[in-house]
């Protein structure tokens, strides 16, 4: 692997509300190097968003500092591209438009826009949807877009937010292959955040597993499966029973949390 | 399909042939007078002599399209139509800057969201005084009125428009690396435009009903002043033809509002979501 490209160092977020304070993040150390395929795995409220979000800028850390590329995070910027699980796309736009948009906002000549956006149409299947509107597409096809729109950045770093969370298990298959494909063939870096165990074990190099309130890395671990892995491999399932033990005593102690407040309520 | 549309329309005109059938027999009867009421043929022929030109034809001073339009009606139809349109245009016009201002910026709501709030609930009308004191007759004081009447619906929709844009848009829009402007330009205001438009229909509505109250106050054409003209001759054929004028001529306005929504919303789901 090579040189470091995302450092998180000692990253605490605190959430002040009226009449309580939450530990969404606590004393997060991570070294991600370049190209790796980093899932960040655990129940709701783990704050493995909070984390994401502030990666991408969104949501500055309470305390210690993240370097991307050399920098220090200050803010959102389209060297971080984000794909979001409500796909957030610009429905005003047609599909060809809202891949450009990034471009345009650059302000790259049109004939550069133009050869860009053919290309990632074409790389995501998308030629013959190019002058639909998101409302006319499926959540596959939008999140397609949505994919198509942070490529067209070129940026070094993929940020996704459960992409595919709210997609039917085929079409996420399909397009959990369309982005390892993609991963492939850019070398980007990518953290991508999500609550499905057989997902990050499908899709990652690296799975960093949260605790609940507060967060802090439980478990960060390499996947030396072969790809393209087959979930109903012997090494697949050991690894997804490891997981899952992980996964459910956090999910565990979410759940007594929720009842105990509901109780307090 | 074109089989469905035919009878719709055919369905449609029954309800409207039978009231008009029934109020030209009670005409022919005697039941009513004609002062009072004129019967649906009298009202016909007089919108047709309505619409006629004047003056008989005479190449040497006017072309053939200007001599078909001279007819009172058109020149009525075309001063009511620019005084919408010119009224319309100054009223949307400041509301929409000042609406997604006050939209965007809580410093400038809280500025002039008082002010708005006591001007607004004063009727156009109310203004009729002052405004011919400030404008005097003729169409000043109707496109200051016009204009009233379509400011503020223009801008509260306006200001609601801003202030739902889904947070998700701004994130995104954000992270594709969008400056302040642009995102005003590119993202704000497209993702407001659903609210604007319905804003801009009913700020069109108003001024609608606007020019014909203050056509009957400040100037001498235009199919408010004619049908108040009318009232003075107790023409009433005249007033029912002009009131069927104005109807006609508001239906093909919201049928080209309606086209132009569809147009630019036709990325829009719709209510559903």
């Amino acid at each position: 692997m090579s040189a470091t490209h995302i450092d998180v160092k000692g990253v605490n977020k605190v959430f002040k509300t009226d009449s309580r304070e939450v530990i969404a993040l606590k004393d997060i150390n991570l070294e991600i190097p370049q190209g790796q395929f980093v899932c960040l795995l655990g129940p709701s409220g783990c704050g493995k968003s909070t984390l994401l979000n502030a990666i991408a800028g969104f949501a500055l850390p309470s305390s210690g500092e993240i370097i991307a590329d050399g920098k220090l995070i200050t803010g959102p910027g389209p060297e971080r591209g984000m794909v979001f699980q409500e796909y957030a796309l610009f429905p005003w736009m047609t599909v060809e438009k809202n891949v450009a948009f990034g471009l345009e906002i650059k302000g790259l000549p049109k004939a550069q826009i133009d050869s860009t956006v053919e290309q990632l149409l074409k790389m995501l299947s998308l030629s013959d949807f190019r002058n639909r509107f998101p409302k006319d597409l499926s959540g596959g096809m939008r999140q397609r877009v949505a994919i198509a729109r942070v490529l067209a950045l070129d940026s070094p770093i993929m940020l996704m937010d459960e992409p595919f969370g709210a997609l039917d298990a085929l079409t996420r298959r399909n397009l959990q292959d369309e982005l390892l494909r993609i991963w492939s063939e850019l070398k980007k870096t990518i953290i991508f955040v999500t609550h499905s165990i057989e997902e990050a074990i499908y899709l990652a190099d690296r799975i960093v597993v949260m605790t609940y309130r507060p967060g802090t890395v439980k478990r960060d671990m390499l996947v030396d499966i072969p790809r393209l892995r087959d979930p109903s491999s012997a090494e697949f399932n050991a690894l997804k029973r490891e997981l899952g033990m992980l996964v459910m005593e956090e999910q565990q102690r979410h759940h007594n949390d929720e009842m105990r407040l509901a109780a307090v309520d | 399909m074109a089989n469905l549309k035919w009878r719709e329309i055919a369905v449609g005109a029954v309800v409207p042939v039978l009231v008009i059938a029934l109020w030209q027999a009670c005409a022919m009867l005697g039941w009513i007078n004609p002062q009072v009421l004129p019967s649906p043929l009298a009202v016909l022929l007089k919108w047709v002599e309505y619409a006629l030109p004047l003056q008989a034809y005479d190449p040497a001073t006017q072309s053939w399209l200007g001599w078909a339009l001279s007819g009172e009606l058109w020149m009525d139809t075309l001063g009511s139509m620019y005084r919408v349109l010119v009224g319309f245009a100054v009223g949307a016009g400041l509301a929409l800057p000042i609406g997604l201002a006050m939209g965007a910026s809580q410093r400038m709501y809280a500025w002039l969201n008082p002010l708005m709030q006591v001007l607004r609930p004063i009727p156009p009308i109310a203004y009729i005084p002052l405004s011919i004191l400030w404008f005097g007759l003729g169409n000043a004081p109707a496109v200051f009125l016009i204009a009233l009447g379509a400011f503020f619906p223009v801008l509260m929709n306006t200001i609601a428009g801003v202030r739902q844009v889904d947070g998700i848009y701004i994130r995104a829009a954000r992270n594709l690396g969008v400056s302040q402007r642009a995102m005003f330009v590119r993202v704000m205001l497209p993702a407001a435009v659903p609210y604007i438009l319905s804003g801009v229909r009913i700020g069109i509505g108003t001024a609608f009903i606007v020019v014909i109250v203050s056509e009957m106050i400040a100037v001498n054409n235009g199919l408010g002043f004619r049908i108040l003209e009318a009232r003075e001759y107790f023409w009433s054929d005249k007033i029912v033809a002009g009131m069927i004028s104005i109807g006609i001529l508001g239906l093909i306005i919201d049928i080209g509002m309606n086209k132009l929504n569809n147009h630019l919303l036709r990325w829009h789901r719709g209510l559903e979501n």
